[in-house]
């Protein structure tokens, strides 16, 4: 078995799937810089990013796979977890050697892996187009912060804009500190250097909001209460799809 | 200055949360003119009651005064209420400024019927009128059908909302005279009859000429209250397939009868909700629209009700041994939908994973069935050998006694005494 270190970066782990083919390598195990733990026997191989060989490869896939799979290999990268780049290197090499179709054969535990782990963050991308909600600042700016389980940032301008094409957005990864901002134009990266904490109380201080904000977000909790039919309470199932750890974003769960 | 406001919201909101329908999935509506919202692809749940039930839509109604008395009904005539209306405006602005909050995926606008159905009707209009062509809102809007009203108003309905529905309250005429003898099915059907018209229609023309307007693209539905008379299951099926069938309605809606009037003819208050034989209905509603099966093959003049200790599925796969076991690695794929504990999807994973070798066990177990319960049903690659065929009973007490029922001995929202 060999070892291969890479920088965990996409272009990195498609680089080490070129790398595997150049070097003939046969069992590799790939892990991220990151998580890596040195070993006095096994120096391992260093994997550098390469945009030409990581191109290649990704061209090489699309032969292959259909739109969807391209997909779930991307939202399964998305996911961080270090378990997840040992199964794209193998269900990369597994793709490439198999002729076309094979990533319909869910009884590969890599294929299954990545299926599993792409639905994983479909969810969790779809959960925060349900749960982000916006508040309307002075500047007319809507904006929400949101702490994702993965870093599903990069699939959400595609919604979002198309959504809301009329009105300056910001949504924030506070626990990655990077964000969203749509302009009426385009949706670009931003830092903010004051990023606001993640609290109990998800709201910004007063004094930046519109002035109408305290009267939309009170007649939401209102809402959301009377819409309740208490003859039918259902505590689990209400926890069920909406689990406690999202409750911090949401503004009817505050009042 | 905001209790105006927040009390009719109040009392609007309240009234209208018994129409159960929050789909806001199913529409084509994009966002084409740089305006406001998008109602294309799969809805949203933003969230949930804590009765478990999505909050997907902004529910209202225009106004809870009405001139009929349905006994079902907490805005009937009779019932001493407060009542309150909103005015066209208050409605716009409500709508869009949850919207740009992300709170909602739109409008779910229903009213009582104050003067005649025609004056209610154009209320109803004009407010999404005003939504689409001023505020140009392409958000989801589900509008209901007022009975009675003009083919002319439905017709500008039409070009304005996803989704129109009328109730037909209750499952048999039978039921609907005994509590709303003003009321009857006929004039039900008569708007949806035409609404379905004109989706065929517009459809048939846009085939031809791309710039066709669109017409309720997400199609009609219709509500049917559940336990408020005592109709069997089976009858409510029966009526529900005939009008997926007369009107293609995309979903008929079961609403268990919460009771919230004393009158005689109807449970009492406080009585609890039949909320398992709700279920047990929608279940049996999906096997007839995704998984194949007849409303006969579920429900007939043998079993007129569902059980309610196992699900429908189980339940005919029980009374239908000889069709089991199925085999996973040669079975038909219909046949594979129909086996307990496997759903759409897993069927679908099954017969595609079943082209590269022989599925095992492990396979199964990892392709996310459930396995406990379909193991009694099929064979697979490994299925230990087994010298006698087990009978109907034995198997339901082995998977309920494997099982926690979601329903607890006692409905959870009662409180116990010890």
């Amino acid at each position: 078995m060999e070892l291969y270190i890479f920088d965990g970066s996409l272009e990195g782990l498609l680089t080490a799937v070129f790398e595997c083919y150049q070097r003939k390598s046969q069992v590799v195990k790939l892990v991220s810089e990151a998580h890596y733990v040195p070993d006095v026997f096994d120096a391992g191989h260093r994997v550098v990013s390469d945009f030409e060989k990581g191109k290649r490869v990704w061209k090489g896939l699309c032969h292959k796979l259909d739109k969807e799979w391209q997909l779930r290999f991307y939202k399964s990268f998305l996911s961080e977890q270090p378990e997840i780049f040992q199964h794209l290197l193998q269900f990369a090499r597994y793709i490439i050697d198999q002729p076309a179709g094979a990533s319909e054969n869910f009884a590969h535990p890599d294929v299954l892996a990545i299926s599993q782990m792409a639905q994983k963050v479909h969810r969790e991308k779809h959960r925060m187009e349900a749960f982000v909600r916006f508040q309307k600042t002075a500047d007319g700016i809507y904006y929400a912060h949101i702490e994702p389980d993965f870093d599903v940032l990069p699939l959400l301008p595609e919604h979002f804009q198309n959504r809301y094409a009329d009105q300056r957005w910001i949504i924030y990864d506070l626990k990655r500190s990077y964000g969203l901002y749509y302009d009426l134009d385009k949706t670009e990266e931003i830092d903010l250097d004051t990023a606001p904490q993640m609290s109990i109380v998800n709201a910004l201080p007063a004094d930046l909001l519109d002035s109408k904000e305290e009267l939309y977000s009170l007649l939401w909790q209102d809402y959301f209460k009377t819409t309740n039919i208490p003859a039918r309470k259902n505590m689990r199932l209400h926890v069920r799809h909406v689990p406690r750890r999202y409750w911090k974003y949401l503004s009817e769960k505050q009042g | 200055m905001y209790e105006r406001i927040r009390e009719k919201l109040g009392i609007l909101a309240d009234a209208a949360k018994y129409d159960v329908s929050c789909s806001s999935s199913g529409s084509n509506r994009k966002n084409e003119n740089k305006g406001i919202g998008d109602a294309e692809g799969t809805g949203i749940c933003h969230t949930y009651t804590e009765d478990g039930r999505c909050v997907s839509l902004l529910k209202i109604l225009l106004t809870n005064h009405c001139i009929f008395d349905c006994a079902f009904c907490v805005s009937r005539r009779s019932n001493d209420i407060k009542r309150a209306a909103f005015t066209v405006e208050e409605v716009v602005e409500l709508t869009m400024n949850f919207y740009r909050r992300n709170y909602i995926e739109g409008l779910f606008l229903s009213s009582g019927i104050f003067k005649n159905a025609d004056y209610t009707m154009e209320r109803l209009v004009r407010i999404v009128k005003k939504l689409r062509e001023e505020e140009r809102f392409n958000g989801y809007i589900h509008l209901k059908t007022i009975p009675g009203a003009s083919e002319e108003l439905l017709h500008e309905a039409g070009l304005y909302a996803d989704r129109m529905s009328i109730n037909l309250e209750m499952p048999t005429e039978r039921g609907l005279k005994l509590l709303a003898p003003e009321k009857s099915h006929a004039e039900v059907e008569k708007p949806l009859d035409y609404i379905q018209n004109s989706i065929t229609k517009f459809e048939s023309e846009k085939a031809l000429i791309k710039s066709v307007p669109k017409f309720v693209p997400a199609g009609q539905s219709t509500q049917i209250v559940v336990g408020a008379t005592p109709e069997s299951d089976k009858e409510i099926l029966y009526t529900a397939n005939t009008f997926y069938q007369n009107f293609s309605l995309k979903r008929v809606y079961y609403s268990g009868y919460i009771p919230i009037s004393y009158d005689a003819r109807l449970p009492i208050i406080g009585s609890q909700p039949p909320l398992i034989r709700e279920n047990r209905l929608y279940q049996a509603d999906w096997l007839m629209r995704f998984y194949g099966f007849k409303v006969q093959e579920i429900l007939n003049d043998l079993h007129p009700n569902l059980d309610a200790d196992v699900d429908p599925k189980l339940s005919w796969a029980l009374r239908n041994l000889d069709q089991f076991p199925v085999d996973i690695n040669t079975g038909d794929y219909h046949m594979i939908l129909r086996v307990p504990g496997i759903g759409v999807a897993s069927a679908l994973k099954i017969v595609q994973a079943r082209k590269f070798g022989r599925l095992y066990e492990n396979h199964l177990r990892k392709l996310g069935i459930a396995f406990r319960r379909a193991r009694h049903f099929i064979r697979y690659a490994d299925s230990p050998m087994q010298l006698k065929d087990y009978e109907a009973g034995h198997i339901k007490g082995v998977i309920l006694a494997e099982s926690k029922s979601k329903y607890q001995a006692n409905p959870h929202n009662q409180l116990s005494l010890f």
